[in-house]
């Protein structure tokens, strides 16, 4: 349902007033101990990845063995045809991409132009719209699932894309981190200054919010692609196998009685790839987005 | 930025300046100019705000009703008073499922939130290759609960798995993670840690250095060791990061519903003896397996309420754990 979870909230949480953070010269250097622990703890989060290269590229009773194989071998491409053939893998990975892109694009939109609202401008209602936004984010999205199925089995959406994208256009993290984005990089004798010139609202929006909230938007919208990519619990119950998500196929594959666990481990990797590889190629940016909202005080 | 006060409305007023109050014939254009100005802020929280009450805000109170109903999926509603309830509160499968939600919850909430708060410490140190770390730290958050899920349950495996290997190494033998009680829940528990402890120390580095340096400096000298500058500077300072990632692990863990799913082949009885069956996975398996909509919508409510007796009792508790005894701040 919500592609955000409330945990990306914890994101931007500490914005209560604090003293400005210091830049820290000569802060204390990592001891050889710290580096160990460090190196230690990076293999344990990094070494499932490889685990799957190497469960997807073996056939079944190679991974049966005792003690199990930790070298890949040469059966991956036919594990994955086998993925392939077991669950529309190729639907489910358009479905996903589509899914994901409407949503990211919409959620980007949406949450600058209310972000940028609440942070800059003046309003009647603004202190308790705010409020209510925020407060949406610590309502557990499982509570509204059976009424979310009734509306959309009433709009005759249930096993289709729809479903999946409408209660997702939007979400109140993403207003949020966009706010705080505004409130600090927007300044605004910018906005004054566009007024005084004539510019409507919509024309400053167009020619000055939305090149300065650019970096912002790069964020949210990765982080919205990765939580709508992996997004679970809903898409599992309003789509079909016949028509599924990334996500959805995975469940199906994973739900045999006897699962070929091969096949299991090549359609995770086909289907866990795209994000993986958007996130080593982004992930310094991602990390510091995350990171951002935390410390800007 | 702390322009952001009533006055500055007024000073725009003046600035914009072609218009005063006292002049009353405006012209149109420079009316419309106003209008839009004014009208402008509620277009753009708009779709926020009416997609919010189409698919949060509505289904949220229509649950409350569904409870009150017999409600299965292709059949009108019945109206049924408190019977959902009733049945409810005289299940077994409840008072089980709620069990198990409270000790996977600790069990996989306490671990993770402990080690992100020393790892966080550990990426605070400066480093070379510290990018790299904090990027490695993160990867499990872009996995899916589907894949990581799949992985472990085969990492978990009692004849091949990698875990029971590891396992034999000290002389123990093959545990039947899956079908034992608490070694399910404990796996249940090592796939939410593996998936969100990097990301919670990214929360609690970001808080960390925010931290003024000062303070340290200044316990350094008054002669305070290591241990008590965490933990009289450090951990009050976290105060707030802390409070906000205890509410939305407590969250979180009350949704556990992909991991028990998917570790038991995608069966939603959580185990042959419901060893892992979670509250999220019961409501699931009411709804959708059982099409019993309003004992669905009732799970989802009694939840809700359980949800937040427990954000307040665990910020209670984080509350009193963080606090400063000598008040450094």
């Amino acid at each position: 349902m919500t592609t955000m979870t409330v945990r990306d909230a914890a994101a931007v949480s500490p914005l209560t007033p604090r003293p400005r953070r210091r830049r820290r010269r000569g802060g204390d250097h990592a001891g050889p101990v710290a580096y160990v622990l460090l190196v230690v703890t990076s293999f344990l989060f990094l070494a499932p990845f490889y685990y799957m290269i190497v469960a997807a590229s073996r056939p079944m009773s190679e991974m049966n063995q005792f003690p199990p194989p930790l070298t890949p071998g040469g059966g991956l491409w036919r594990n994955i045809l086998s993925a392939w053939d077991a669950q529309p893998l190729g639907l489910a990975i358009w479905n996903s991409l589509l899914v994901s892109s409407i949503i990211t694009v919409a959620t980007v939109l949406f949450c600058t132009l209310s972000g940028y609202a609440f942070a800059k401008q003046q309003f009647a209602g603004k202190k308790a719209l705010f409020a209510v936004t925020v407060g949406t984010m610590m309502i557990p999205p499982t509570l509204g699932i059976v009424p979310l199925y009734q509306v959309m089995a009433a709009l005759d959406l249930t096993g289709k894309l729809s479903a999946v994208v409408l209660p997702s256009l939007v979400t109140a993290f993403g207003v949020f981190f966009m706010r705080q984005y505004l409130i600090q990089t927007l300044p605004d004798e910018l906005i004054e200054a566009a007024r005084v010139d004539g510019a409507t609202s919509l024309r400053t929006v167009w020619s000055i919010v939305l090149p300065i909230a650019r970096p912002g938007m790069a964020v949210l919208a990765m982080l919205t692609f990765m939580a709508a990519w992996n997004d679970f619990f809903w898409p599992v119950i309003a789509l079909v196998s016949s028509n599924p998500t990334v996500q959805v196929a995975l469940k199906n594959l994973g739900s045999g009685y006897v699962p070929d666990q091969a096949i299991i481990m090549a359609g995770t990797l086909v289907g866990t790839l795209p994000v993986v590889v958007v996130f080593v190629l982004l992930g310094r940016q991602i990390v510091s987005g995350i990171m951002a909202g935390a410390v800007k005080g | 930025m702390a322009v952001d006060t009533p006055p500055r409305a007024s000073r725009t007023d003046v600035a914009v300046g072609h218009a005063p109050r006292s002049e009353p014939p405006l012209g149109l254009r420079s009316r419309l100019f106003r209008l839009e100005a004014k009208a402008a802020p509620y277009l753009y929280i708009s779709p926020f705000f009416l997609l919010f009450v189409a698919f949060g805000l509505f289904p949220l109170v229509w649950t409350a009703w569904i409870s009150l109903n017999d409600f299965k999926l292709g059949t009108p509603m019945v109206f049924v008073g408190l019977e959902n309830y009733r049945w409810l509160f005289a299940s077994p499968e409840f008072y089980n499922s709620l069990w198990r939600t409270i000790t996977i919850g600790i069990l996989s909430t306490v671990p993770q939130l402990m080690l992100a708060l020393g790892l966080a410490h550990l990426l605070n140190y400066q480093m070379v290759v510290r990018n790299f770390f904090r990027i490695s730290m993160l990867m499990p958050y872009a996995t899916s609960v589907a894949a990581s899920t799949l992985v472990f349950a085969q990492l978990f495996g009692r004849d091949n798995g990698f875990f029971n290997w590891v396992l034999s190494w000290v002389g123990i033998d093959a545990v039947d993670w899956r079908n034992g009680d608490l070694t399910a829940q404990i796996a249940i528990a090592v796939i939410v840690t593996w998936r969100w402890t990097g990301y919670n120390a990214l929360i609690y580095l970001a808080g960390m250095q925010s931290i003024s340096q000062d303070l340290y400096e200044a316990a350094a000298l008054d002669g305070a060791s290591k241990w008590q500058q965490f933990r009289h500077v450090t951990l009050p300072g976290l105060r707030p990061t802390i409070l906000f990632t205890v509410v939305v692990s407590t969250i979180g863990a009350t949704q556990l519903f992909g991991e028990p799913l998917l570790f038991g082949n995608g069966q939603a009885n959580g185990g042959a003896l419901g060893q892992y069956q979670t509250l999220g996975l019961f409501m699931y398996q009411q709804g959708w397996d059982y099409f019993e909509l309003g004992r669905a919508a009732t799970i989802a409510w009694v939840t809700f309420v359980l949800v937040v007796g427990l954000v307040l009792l665990n910020t209670g508790i984080a509350r009193w754990r963080t606090r400063d005894r000598k008040a450094v701040r």
